[in-house]
């Protein structure tokens, strides 16, 4: 046949569209993500996790395109070891968060990943910062990705403060379940991490695991 | 925050809005909020009415380009009561949608409106339907649209519940409006509800400042 056209995974830029969240509790941190990778209109990866260990209790949770999310946390990573290495301790997470806001705001123009930056440190306990577009900010909690829009809502009305860890970890999944239903960009299965003073511990919850809802 | 796709991407007036329907045991809840924007940046209505009645017992919302919607429920409405006196008995709400559906149809090219259209009838009880920019017809027990209602997929999705009492409905209403109008821009200004039962119709504004509060205002 003339001119057959190649599939879209060939050309098309792969992105991590996805859905991602932070929450942070009294005394460490959640956070989540889904697993699908997309490149157009085919999924690359239906596996992928997105959180992102830069420390022993600092990770980041990756969205926007993949090569250069990716690429931010590793560089971060390197950057963090240097740095710890320096003060002889373990880092904050708030020097984390820097060092990821430092390359995101520097080249904002050429970049589109969006990183969110959530861990535990002795200083202040467990923290959360959202770093979009090169800002710099601690927030209570953080959703970020194309799947996030849809749950705006949700989060709103059922955020509140001084959610117990097992009430954050419920939040962050069903969370995930309500957007990766919605977005098409979101799927597969949830990863969760929970930081905290004593351990890090990560979770896969697989499809037909996650919260149900009225119409399914 | 990320920019997504929504339907507020028409010329001229268009109803950037939050749309909401939900059936209930024995009812159905209807509302939207009360903004008529320009592109976006000039908020030209704080208190328009986008729930329109179209018979006794049948209202629906309209969402997309204001001229559109206005002109097309206004032929929906007469045609609704000429078929209703013609059957001699009030319309079923899936005709309602029906007249609806064929002029977003066959007009597809030049029109960009879409609806949702709740009521109650003898023969299903209470029902809702959407009609959407090409003219989809569908029923379902909850239903959302308009900008606004992006945000608030999630939380239906996780709230809505099959058979709720009036009470709990109207909560869950107004609570989606409220979330959808705080984060959408192009939402805002007073909740008007309305709620259809057999018996009759109860409309419900709810001005902003007494809508509920969620914990980052």
């Amino acid at each position: 046949m003339l001119g057959e056209a190649e599939p879209q995974w060939i050309s098309e830029e792969v992105k991590t569209g996805t859905t991602i969240i932070a929450i942070e509790f009294n005394g460490g941190v959640v956070l989540g993500s889904d697993s699908r990778v997309s490149a157009g209109d085919s999924v690359v990866n239906r596996v992928m996790n997105k959180l992102s260990p830069l420390h022993d209790k600092i990770y980041c949770a990756l969205s926007g395109s993949a090569a250069d999310a990716q690429t931010i946390a590793e560089m971060v990573n390197y950057q963090l070891d240097v740095h710890s290495l320096e003060i002889d301790e373990d880092p904050q997470v708030r020097s984390a968060a820097t060092l990821v806001k430092n390359i995101s705001y520097k080249y904002k123009e050429e970049l589109s990943a969006h990183l969110i930056v959530a861990g535990w440190d002795r200083r202040d306990g467990g923290q959360v910062f959202a770093t979009l577009g090169g800002l710099l900010t601690r927030q209570p909690f953080a959703i970020g990705g194309s799947g996030s829009s849809y749950v705006y809502g949700f989060v709103d009305a059922e955020y509140r403060r001084g959610m117990t860890k097992e009430e954050c970890q419920k939040f962050v999944v069903n969370t995930l379940a309500l957007a990766m239903n919605r977005d098409g960009s979101s799927g597969g299965v949830a990863y969760i991490v929970t930081i905290d003073e004593h351990s890090t511990d990560e979770k896969v919850i697989l499809g037909n695991d996650l919260p149900t809802f009225f119409d399914q | 925050m990320e920019k997504h796709f929504t339907d507020s991407r028409v010329k001229g007036v268009s109803t950037g809005t939050t749309i909401l329907a939900a059936v209930f045991d024995g009812g159905v809840v209807i509302g939207s909020d009360s903004r008529a924007s320009i592109g976006g940046e000039y908020v030209s209505s704080k208190t328009i009415n986008k729930v329109i009645q179209v018979h006794d017992r049948i209202f629906c919302c309209m969402a997309g380009s204001l001229a559109d919607a206005q002109a097309v429920t206004k032929t929906a409405k007469f045609q609704l009561s000429f078929h209703s006196i013609q059957m001699e008995s009030p319309p079923l709400v899936i005709s309602a949608a029906s007249v609806l559906k064929q002029l977003c149809y066959n007009n597809k090219e030049e029109l960009q409106a879409g609806f949702i259209t709740a009521g109650w009838d003898k023969k299903k009880g209470p029902q809702v339907y959407v009609v959407s920019l090409g003219g989809m017809l569908i029923s379902q027990p909850v239903t959302i649209g308009g900008s606004g209602s992006t945000y608030i997929y999630g939380y239906v999705d996780a709230k809505y519940k099959v058979n709720m009492t009036r009470e709990e409905c109207l909560q869950f209403a107004t609570n989606a409006l409220a979330l959808a109008m705080g984060r959408d821009n192009v939402s805002g200004g007073v909740a008007n509800l309305v709620v259809i039962t057999e018996e009759g119709v109860e409309h419900i504004v709810i001005p902003g400042d007494k809508l509920p509060r969620f914990s980052d205002e």
